[in-house]
């Protein structure tokens, strides 16, 4: 088989080793963050009950071993940034990474998202073949020249990330409502300077449309070299105001570092000399220019198989909503995996109602004494959780000696500064329901309409 | 940088036609007042200075007076000095719920509303204390043998009658226990107090911010933890047994008493009153606050909704334990409208004021 001529390419190694490098160190200091936070034992320790991904439900915390874990992803992340043992690096933190996001949905994000897709993609690009201890240990292994499209295929995810983020705030909620910034921006006063305008309504405007802008155009400013340096200006303009506004941890700062990766060699292997010259490490004679094209790759057929493949799930998976009746931010069928973020102010409130068939006595469930706060918030506004919480609350009380519970549930949720409205039907027995990717009969209708993506 | 250009041009434009049209914009989200900062500060002055500090010192002086006339009641005990220990308790009970919601700084410290109005109460172990004499109600396991409810057992249920109540105050351990329960309250209450007449109350106001820690979302989200945990389930909730199988009749509040219904009005009132920002003055309120981000139906709702449980529970038994023996659907009910205003506090007000609930501060997305 003849690959077609891109395939061919090659481009020097410097941005995917950086680029490695960078990562690595982030996630490093992600992990760290998440502990010095407590959030390991507050998230994966205490709580009683987790949430679990469509048929992920065996993968759960380890009690206090959970820490391992955490200290095994840290450890592979620092193995990822000094490119040493890569391979198996990369391939332990996406496992562990993957993992630890798979113990409970309730934590849920695109960005951790966003890392664990990443890390998958790393596994199938030579991003230790420069600046690596690898290429020190063993001289074969390294490369100066690399095909191009394995650096183009991280540019790609990012174009992804912030296009379909783009795509999803052309709704009539953000461009029209300006919602939801209109609730969330006013609560931030108290910033100087900027928390003055804040409450006003242009600014609301101005914020909202400024960052569908911004997602939907920044992918091209990136990848246009006149536009370069100046989208990269915008990059960190927009994420340091995301930081500053929102409660939104080091996602900010991980896109700012990625964005470096779209501008040329010379800057990436300056700055490699310059780390290189503090560490004082040479690489002269170990990296003379040597090519990688992809047929000289170790399964190159299978890496570039599985690629596509990943590329075509990533374009397709964002609009498996349309496969759904009904609203999408009310039903969140097909939300997650999207990039769909800071869309929604959505609240709710569900309490669950215990039915023993056989003696017709009921009761309401304090949730609280199963959930913590952050999984009943979770909860409460998505329909899947509601139904694994059900379930587990049938098999709980079967285990008190009531044979058959029924569970049914109140449910009201407000969305982007509506009232709140009924959200589960509170007639069906939960019970008697199984999770599954069919439309969610037994969601109540949205009674409004938000038109767009 | 042609492409720059055009993509700054319609973002431009598009802004300028945005200003245009804002003026007919009649989405009903749009407050009264959209324009206009809402002073945080200015309600948390008005809650510290016109709720809060009068709330407690209202308290205090009704624990003060309790204190002179109990003295008087175990000095002589009679039908007649029992009577009136009676209503000065119950008129600290009543002025207890105007401040059991704000559980935050000193009162948070010393877990005061645990301390106070705990039930129900361990009638054996005061019995038992009765006895021994020897007791230290400092420690936590002691709650539910001290506080409010301990003395509406003492005033009301170590006899079955009121003779045999004065009779039992002819013991000086009787009267000493209760003279101990009646200084711990007042110990408490007044330590609380000082400590908002000190420094706290400016470090309240000037705590004015948005973060999870900062005083608007710290005590909204107490006042709802009230309202869901003590309120909504405690005075109704648990005694109607909306949460268990079977009902709970001795789990009211005031049991020897009977002064439930008295008691719950009050606190609905109280509970009302915060939100609208009825304190000794009117002034800046949660109703207020919602309004001016966009929800000016949400402070008539609630409202409402709150003279909806007055007037269905103004029609139970004055004793809810009754009420609950004869017919605990009409309780449930109660409970239901109740719930009601959980998910308007809970989800809409918090939803708009952008507060977020007490819990794990992750990051979002």
């Amino acid at each position: 088989m003849r690959l077609p001529s891109y395939f061919t390419q090659t481009t020097h190694a410097a941005p995917l080793a950086l680029f490695r490098f960078f990562f690595g160190i982030m996630m490093f200091v992600s992990i760290v963050r998440f502990w010095a936070n407590g959030w390991i034992d507050t998230l994966y320790i205490q709580p009683k009950f987790f949430f679990s991904y469509y048929g992920f439900s065996f993968v759960k915390p380890f009690g206090t071993y959970t820490y391992v874990l955490f200290i095994v992803c840290a450890l592979a992340a620092l193995l990822v940034a000094v490119g040493f043992y890569y391979r198996y690096a990369i391939l332990i933190f996406f496992l562990s990474f993957t993992y630890i996001e798979l113990m409970d949905k309730s934590t849920y994000l695109n960005h951790y998202y966003f890392v664990s897709i990443l890390s998958f993609l790393l596994l199938f690009l030579p991003a230790s073949s420069y600046f690596s201890f690898d290429v020190r240990r063993n001289p074969k292994l390294a490369f100066a020249y690399i095909p191009k499209w394995t650096i183009d295929s991280i540019k790609l995810l990012i174009c992804i990330v912030y296009f379909y983020a783009g795509l999803a705030k052309l709704n009539s909620d953000w461009l029209l409502e300006a919602m939801p910034l209109a609730l969330w921006l006013p609560a931030k006063f108290d910033l100087p300077i900027l928390g003055s305008f804040l409450h006003e309504r242009w600014a609301h405007y101005v914020f909202s449309w400024g960052g569908a802008l911004y997602d939907l155009s920044i992918p091209f400013l990136l990848l246009y070299k006149p536009t370069r340096k100046l989208a990269f200006v915008l990059v960190v303009v927009f994420h340091v105001l995301t930081r500053v506004l929102f409660p939104i941890g080091m996602f900010p700062y991980i896109m700012i570092v990625n964005a470096l990766i779209f501008f040329d060699t010379h800057w990436h292997q300056r700055w490699i000399n310059r780390i290189s010259r503090w560490f004082r490490i040479s690489w002269s004679s170990i990296i003379e220019g040597k090519v990688l094209s992809t047929t000289k790759m170790r399964g190159y057929q299978w890496r570039l198989a599985v690629v596509a493949l990943f590329f075509g799930i990533q374009f397709i998976l964002p609009f498996r909503y349309l496969a759904y009746p009904g609203e999408l931010f009310w039903t969140e069928e097909g939300y997650r995996f999207s990039w769909r973020v800071m869309l929604m102010e959505k609240v709710g409130h569900a309490s669950f109602k215990i039915k023993d068939r056989d003696s017709g006595d009921s009761f309401y469930v304090d949730t609280s004494s199963f959930l913590n706060a952050f999984q009943e918030k979770q909860m409460a506004t998505q329909p899947d959780f509601i139904l694994e919480f059900a379930h587990f609350l049938e098999e709980y009380y079967q285990e008190q000696g009531m044979a058959q519970p029924a569970v049914f549930v109140d449910s009201y949720v407000t969305l982007n500064g509506r009232p709140s409205q009924p959200f589960i039907r509170p007639d069906v027995d939960l019970t008697e329901l199984k999770d599954t990717f069919a439309p969610k009969q037994w969601i109540l209708p949205f009674h409004d309409t938000i038109k767009g993506l | 940088m042609k492409k720059v250009s055009v993509i700054f041009f319609l973002a431009c434009s598009s802004l300028f036609l945005l200003w245009s049209c804002e003026e007919d914009d009649t989405n009903p989200n749009n407050g009264e007042n959209p324009d206009i900062a809402f002073d945080r500060e200015a309600m948390l002055t008005h809650w510290a200075d016109h709720f809060i500090i009068p709330g407690y010192e209202a308290y205090t002086l009704a624990l003060d007076n309790l204190s002179q006339v109990n003295a008087t009641f175990v000095e002589n005990p009679t039908e007649s000095s029992l009577q009136a220990t009676r209503e000065s308790w119950l008129a600290a009970a009543k002025a207890w719920q105007y401040v059991s919601m704000f559980e935050i700084g000193k009162a948070e410290e010393i877990s005061l509303r645990n301390f106070t109005n705990i039930y129900p109460v361990d009638t054996e172990a005061i019995d038992e204390n009765l006895l021994s004499g020897s007791y230290n109600l400092n420690l936590p396991s002691t709650i539910d043998e001290q506080g409010l409810m301990a003395l509406d057992y003492l005033y009301y249920g170590i006899g079955s009658s009121e003779a045999l109540i004065v009779s039992a105050y002819t013991d000086t351990k009787t009267a000493a226990y209760t003279t101990a329960l009646i200084e711990k309250l007042q110990q408490m209450s007044n330590e609380v107090l000082q400590d908002w007449k000190g420094s706290f109350r400016a470090q309240f106001i000037s705590n004015s911010g948005s973060s999870a820690t900062a005083s608007v979302d710290k005590l909204v989200n107490d006042y709802i933890f009230y309202y869901e945990k003590f309120l909504r389930a405690g005075k109704i909730g648990i005694p109607a047994g909306i949460f268990s199988r079977t009902k709970n009749p001795n789990t009211v509040e005031a049991l020897y008493s009977g002064q439930s219904k008295i008691l719950f009005l009050e606190a609905v009132t109280a509970v009302n009153n915060f939100f609208e920002g009825k304190g000794t003055t009117n002034g800046p309120s949660l109703r207020q606050y919602s309004a001016a981000i966009g929800r000016t139906d949400l402070g008539e709702s609630v409202t409402s909704r709150f003279e909806i449980v007055k007037n269905k529970a103004s029609r139970l038994d004055s004793n809810f334990s009754t009420q609950v023996e004869i017919d605990e659907d009409a309780m449930k009910d109660v409970f239901n409208e109740l719930q009601r205003n959980v998910v308007s506090l809970k989800s809409d007000m918090l939803s708009v004021l952008n507060i977020r609930v007490d819990f794990v501060d992750a990051d979002g997305d």
